[in-house]
C-alpha cells in the first residue's frame, strides 16, 4: 500500500497536534477532526487513512497528553517519520501502538505529497516518487516485546497472567 | 561503579546494585500522579483492561487542576471521573476543589514525594519534584493505567547532562531566569531523553521554590527529569511535611555525564522567552518597546509564596495599566490562605488585579484568561508554543514574576528595576 506524505517542520508541539482547548475529550474519534489544526486549519479536510505524517526533530515535544497520538491515530494516519521524537510522545505512541520510526534521513529527504511504501520488519522505508530508500533504527529488544503484544496494556496484562500462573 | 543520582535511584527501585544510561527497566513507583486531563483516559484504559484494584490506595494521587472549578460540562465530565474512581477504589490523595492545587505545588506541600522518590505522574511538569532529590518523570495516559494496575513502570536509563551555575545571580532575578537561560543555550531538544542535574554554588544558594521552578521546565528542553542533589535547604523544606522515612542520594565525584555545561550568572539579566518557543529567551531589556495585554502570574512553574511575594512587593501601592488584565493565581489552598493573610491578595486586587482559586486554566488555553486573535500576555508559566493560550494568532511571552509584576505597571516588557527606581522596594514581610 502506498502512503501519502504530509509534511510538517521542527519541534512541531502536542499543543499543535491537538490544541489544549479540545483536551476534556479523550476519545479517538472526539479529536481526530481537531487533529493539527492550528498548523493547517484545512488538514482533516485534505489527509486520508493511510496516509503519513513526516516531521522535523523532536516530534511531539511539550505536554504528555495521550491525545495527540491518539488524535493522530484516530485519524487513520499509518505512522509518523521523524529524525527525533519527543520522549513523552515516543512512549504514548509505543503504548498506544501508533507506528512511529526514527530516520534522520528519510525525514529529510521526503518531500510533501510523496508516496511511500514501509516494511517495517526490514527497516526499511520506500520512497515511491523518487525512487530512494531509507532505513530506520529498530526499536531495542524491550520495546519491540510492547509493540508485539499490541501496546502497554496487553503486555502488562500478559506478565500479569504469567506471574499468576507462576505463583 | 560511579552512579549519578538519578542512577542510583532508578538502581534502588528496579532491585538492581547498578544500571547504565540506555537499559531498560521496570521500576517500582513511590507514588503515581493523574489530572482531570490525563487520568479519565487512564481510567478508561484501566477498566477497559478488566484491571480490578489498584495497587496501592495511598500511592496514587488524583488532582482535578486543570479545567477546574469546572469551566464546562464536559470539564465537569471529566472530573467526576476523577471524583468516583477515587471514591471506589478508596484512593486516599484525591484533592477535591477547595482543598486542592496545582498537582506539581500540591505534592511536595503536602510532603507525598520526597527524597529518593521514583515517581511518574500522567502530566509533563511531573519532573519538578527533582527538586526534592527524587527521580520523577511524565509519562502518558496509558502509562498510568498500567502504574495503576502494577506498581511498575518501564523507564530507559537516562544519560545525565551536568548544569553548574557560578558566580552572583543579580537582584530581580531567580530560578526562571536561569532555567531560561539555560534552555536558550542548549535549545528546546538539547536535553532529550535525559537528566538535568543542576549544581553549583549559585543552586546551593536558591531556596527551595526557585529550585522547583529550574526542574519544572527540565521538560522544555525535552528532558526526561530535573534534578538535585539534595542538601540543608531540601532537609529543611521536607522534614516538617514528610510522614514516611527518605532517603538522600548523592551523584559520586567520577559519575559520568554525558555533557558538562558552566555558565557564570554574574551580570546576567532577567530572561524573557519569546513565542513560539521556550528557548527563544533573551535580555528584559531588549524586549522593553513590546506591549502587552495580559500578565498571568502563577503556574506549577511561579505559583509559589516567593513568587507571589516578588509580584506583591513591585505591586505594592501601584496600579495595573489601564491597557492590561492582571490574573494573579497561587499554586494551592495553603499558599492562597499565607498570601492572603501576609497581604500579598490585597495589593493585587487594591492594584486593579483578578485573584483566582488554584487552577491550571490560562496556561493550556483552558479558561480564567484565554487569549483573543492578535493579543499578548506575558507569563511566568512554561510554554509560550503558538497558540498555548487561546487563539492561534495570539502570542504568550514567558518570564520571571518580579518582570511580569513591573510590565503588568508599565503595560510593555520592563525591567522591574525601571519601575522601583521610582520608589523603593516594599518589605511586606519582616
Amino acid at each position: 500500500m502506498s502512503h501519502r506524505v504530509w509534511k510538517f517542520g521542527d519541534d512541531i508541539n502536542t499543543d499543535q497536534i491537538i490544541p489544549g482547548r479540545y483536551l476534556s475529550a479523550s476519545r479517538a474519534q472526539e479529536l481526530a477532526p481537531h487533529l493539527m489544526e492550528d498548523v493547517d486549519a484545512d488538514f482533516m479536510q485534505k489527509v486520508k487513512p493511510g496516509d503519513v505524517i513526516v516531521g522535523g526533530k523532536n516530534f511531539g515535544c511539550g505536554s504528555s497528553r495521550e491525545h495527540a497520538p491518539l488524535a493522530i491515530k484516530g485519524a487513520g494516519i499509518a505512522c509518523v517519520i521523524a529524525p527525533s521524537f519527543a520522549r513523552i510522545f515516543y512512549r504514548n505512541a509505543i503504548n498506544i501502538g501508533l507506528p512511529i520510526f526514527e530516520s534522520p534521513e528519510a525525514a529529510r529527504k521526503i518531500s510533501q505529497g510523496d508516496l511511500l511504501a514501509i516494511e517495517p520488519d526490514k527497516g526499511i522505508i520506500k520512497n515511491e516518487t523518487t525512487g530512494e530508500e531509507y532505513s530506520f533504527q529498530p526499536f531495542p529488544q524491550q520495546m519491540q516485546e510492547i509493540i508485539d503484544a499490541g501496546g502497554l496494556i496487553n503486555f502488562v496484562k500478559a506478565k500479569m497472567d504469567r506471574r499468576t500462573q507462576s505463583a | 561503579m560511579a552512579m549519578t543520582i538519578t542512577e542510583k535511584i532508578i538502581a534502588a527501585h528496579s532491585g538492581k546494585d547498578e544500571v547504565r544510561p540506555g537499559e531498560f527497566v521496570f521500576a517500582r513507583v513511590d507514588l503515581a500522579l493523574g489530572n482531570d486531563i490525563t487520568a479519565p483516559m487512564a481510567i478508561h484504559e484501566f477498566e477497559t483492561a478488566g484491571f480490578s484494584s489498584i495497587f496501592d490506595k495511598e500511592k496514587i494521587v488524583l488532582v482535578p487542576d486543570h479545567f477546574t472549578p469546572a469551566k464546562d460540562i464536559k470539564s465537569a465530565g471529566s472530573a467526576k471521573v476523577l471524583r468516583n474512581f477515587a471514591g471506589k477504589h478508596q484512593i486516599t490523595h484525591y484533592y477535591e476543589v477547595g482543598r486542592m492545587g496545582i498537582e506539581h505545588a500540591l505534592l511536595p506541600e503536602e510532603g507525598l514525594v520526597l527524597p529518593g522518590d521514583l515517581v511518574v505522574g500522567a502530566d509533563s511538569h511531573t519532573c519538578t519534584y527533582g527538586a526534592v532529590g527524587a527521580f520523577s518523570t511524565g509519562v502518558g495516559s496509558t502509562d498510568l493505567a498500567a502504574v495503576m494496575a502494577t506498581g511498575e513502570v518501564w523507564l530507559r536509563v537516562p544519560e545525565s547532562m551536568r548544569f553548574v551555575y557560578k558566580g552572583e545571580l543579580g537582584q530581580w532575578l531567580g530560578g526562571k531566569d536561569l532555567i531560561l537561560y539555560t534552555i536558550g543555550q542548549i535549545g528546546v531538544d538539547g536535553a532529550r531523553y535525559r537528566a538535568m542535574e543542576f549544581t553549583g554554588p549559585v543552586i546551593s544558594n536558591l531556596s527551595m521554590d526557585g529550585r522547583f521552578t529550574m526542574c519544572n521546565m527540565a521538560i522544555e528542553a525535552g528532558g526526561k527529569s530535573g534534578v538535585i542533589v539534595p542538601d540543608k535547604i531540601t532537609e529543611e523544606y521536607v522534614k516538617e511535611r514528610a510522614g514516611r522515612e527518605y532517603r538522600f542520594y548523592t551523584s559520586d565525584e567520577d559519575a559520568c555525564y554525558e555533557e558538562t555545561f558552566e555558565f557564570d550568572v554574574s551580570g546576567l539579566s532577567p530572561q524573557v522567552a519569546l513565542p513560539p518557543l521556550p528557548s527563544n529567551s533573551t535580555a528584559v531589556e531588549e524586549l522593553s518597546h513590546i506591549k502587552i495585554d495580559q500578565v498571568v502570574i502563577g503556574s506549577c512553574t511561579n505559583g509559589r509564596l516567593s513568587d507571589l511575594q516578588e509580584a506583591a512587593e513591585i505591586l505594592e501601592g501601584r496600579k495595573v495599566n489601564s491597557a492590561v488584565r492582571l490574573i494573579v493565581i497561587p499554586a494551592t489552598q495553603n499558599l492562597y490562605l499565607e498570601a492572603l493573610r501576609r497581604g500579598f491578595l490585597e495589593v493585587f486586587v487594591e492594584a486593579g488585579g483578578v485573584v483566582s482559586t488554584p487552577t491550571c486554566g490560562p496556561c493550556l488555553g483552558g479558561h480564567m484568561g484565554v487569549l483573543a486573535e492578535g493579543e499578548r500576555c506575558l507569563s511566568t508559566t512554561n510554554r509560550n508554543f503558538t497558540g498555548r493560550m487561546g487563539h492561534p494568532q495570539s502570542e504568550v511571552f514567558l518570564c520571571g514574576p518580579a518582570v511580569a509584576a513591573a510590565s503588568s505597571i508599565t503595560g510593555r516588557i520592563t525591567h522591574p528595576a525601571e519601575v522601583m527606581q521610582k520608589r523603593g522596594r516594599v518589605r511586606l514581610v519582616e
